[in-house]
């Protein structure tokens, strides 16, 4: 067991836990974006952001990848995290401002506008998608492409991947076209995009072994004899 | 497409994933550029899905996934040559082969691109053309450039051209023979002999130029002797040829500037050392 101090309070946790998760056992707030439970951390976003240390020592880490440490003191809430946090939800907010999940992570900041060149995208790069991919889904049919400014994500050449089984995981998981994908609860779909897309598991036939992020699964229901 | 070229070069690196780098690299100079089916057997040869190959294809510059040109431009952008002026080098570039940048041309001779820095900053501004590098380029510099790589790089590098007037060192008579110019000027006489066959040898005094007449070729690359004509010594000098090793012949031209040739036939290798012995001095 490892002993660790968060925001004043000592907490024994076992090896190989992250500070998040200490102090989500503890019940502070640490708003994350790209983390998701199941999948491994990954530290894109940044929003996780703690520091750790004392003093002129002290920095700034993601609390998501940063594994608990004996005696490692950690503030979550302090005015250099909160300062980080707020801005990386205003870049984020300039980047994708169409993302539900973001527009409420801002809210809950107080954020109502941002001061950065308005941009479009609708990708984050949160590598969420990528992730349920792999380590989910076992398909590993899309993954990152390019570096710099031009790093994207999609299948390799921009062609559909023999690997892919449509099960529709990425979708779900995404935190920038949230609002396209609530299969599982279409009274609250606003835009209709999905509308043209057949529930994955209706091609459940065409694949031997189909592993569904759904469950339960509606269209599965509605085909049951 | 050779079916099995992909498979062999994996089968080199062990087919491990260790080697990713080293296997494409291996591919791309054995297409020139990676194509999309080439990934694909590499993929399934060493066992490692697309989507990673193509991760790595596309975050390194140095990979290419689409077919290149027989010449490579690169055109540095980095901060030195940039304030040196290299983006309207770039712009030369583009406007003389008519191409951007990452482009081809349609007769698949050359292919531009842009890079950042090229560590030799000191340079600047630099241009690399198949690996050969040209430092300080100007603007009206560029169409001499694209010129010489269509023409080949093997031709001698040494444009000026000026005849030469050459001396035996030994007997100190002129060895110049204005009854058989080459290139319009006196050719230099010396006595050849190989293999135990002795003739005259007609070389052009022209520096810069290759040309030479015998009457019995010798075979190719074979090693002869050049004599003087008029005293008959061996004109064999103590230096060596900087391009395939063999013994150089070493005349006189005045003031103690010598003019060294080599001894093998069809060799390029000739030097003109200006440099004054006090030995040879008039």
């Amino acid at each position: 067991m490892i002993t660790l101090t968060i925001n004043g309070l000592d907490v024994s946790v076992e090896k190989g836990t992250t500070v998040l998760e200490a102090a989500q056992f503890l019940g502070f707030p640490i708003p994350t974006l790209c983390h998701m439970e199941g999948l491994t951390p990954y530290g894109a976003c940044r929003l996780c952001v703690v520091e750790i240390g004392e003093g002129p020592g002290a920095k700034l880490v993601s609390s998501c990848t940063y594994p608990a440490e004996p005696g490692l003191k950690v503030r979550t809430a302090s005015l250099r995290v909160m300062r980080a946090r707020k801005m990386i939800l205003e870049l984020l907010l300039a980047s994708c401002p169409q993302s539900k999940e973001i527009q409420d992570l801002a809210s809950k900041h107080e954020i109502t506008q941002q001061r950065f060149r308005q941009e479009y995208s609708d990708c984050i790069l949160c590598g969420r998608c990528v992730r349920m991919c792999e380590e989910q889904m076992m398909a590993k049919a899309i993954g990152f492409r390019g570096r710099g400014e031009k790093r994207s994500i999609g299948t390799p050449f921009d062609v559909p991947s023999e690997v892919c089984r449509q099960c529709g995981g990425c979708i779900y998981v995404c935190p920038a076209c949230s609002l396209r994908c609530t299969y599982t609860q279409p009274e609250k779909a606003i835009c209709g995009g999905c509308a043209n897309l057949s529930p994955p598991c209706l091609q459940k036939d065409s694949f031997d072994d189909m592993m569904c992020y759904m469950d339960p699964c509606v269209a599965c229901e509605i085909k049951k004899p | 497409m050779d079916d099995r070229t992909v498979e062999t070069i994996v089968a080199e690196h062990h087919g491990s994933l260790g080697g990713m780098l080293s296997i494409l690299t291996a591919i791309q100079s054995e297409y020139g550029y990676l194509p999309e089916d080439a990934l694909r057997r590499m993929a399934a040869a060493t066992g490692e899905s697309l989507t990673d190959i193509y991760a790595v294809v596309t975050f390194y510059k140095a990979f290419s996934l689409k077919p290149r040109g027989k010449h490579l431009v690169s055109v540095c952008l980095g901060t030195a040559c940039h304030v040196r002026g290299a983006p309207k080098i770039a712009e030369e570039f583009i406007g003389q082969l008519g191409i951007a940048s990452g482009e081809t041309t349609p007769d698949k001779e050359f292919t531009l691109e842009t890079v950042n820095c090229l560590g030799a900053c000191a340079l600047g501004p630099i241009v690399v053309v198949d690996g050969r590098y040209y430092s300080n380029v100007r603007k009206n510099q560029v169409a001499e450039i694209l010129k010489r790589t269509r023409e080949g790089l093997d031709q001698p590098r040494e444009n000026r051209r000026f005849p030469l007037s050459v001396r035996c060192p030994h007997c100190r008579q002129s060895l110049m023979d204005a009854a058989h110019p080459i290139d319009n000027v006196p050719s230099i006489r010396l006595t050849m002999s190989w293999d135990g066959d002795s003739q005259p040898l007609y070389l052009s005094s022209l520096h810069g130029s290759l040309r030479s007449v015998c009457e019995r070729e010798t075979p190719a690359h074979s090693i002869t002797v050049l004599a003087c004509p008029m005293c008959g010594q061996d004109l064999v000098g103590d230096s060596r040829c900087s391009e395939c090793g063999a013994d150089m012949a070493r005349m006189t031209i005045d003031k103690g500037a010598t003019l060294m040739v080599c001894t093998r036939r069809g060799c390029a290798g000739r030097r003109l050392n200006l440099e004054t012995t006090p030995a040879e001095a008039d």
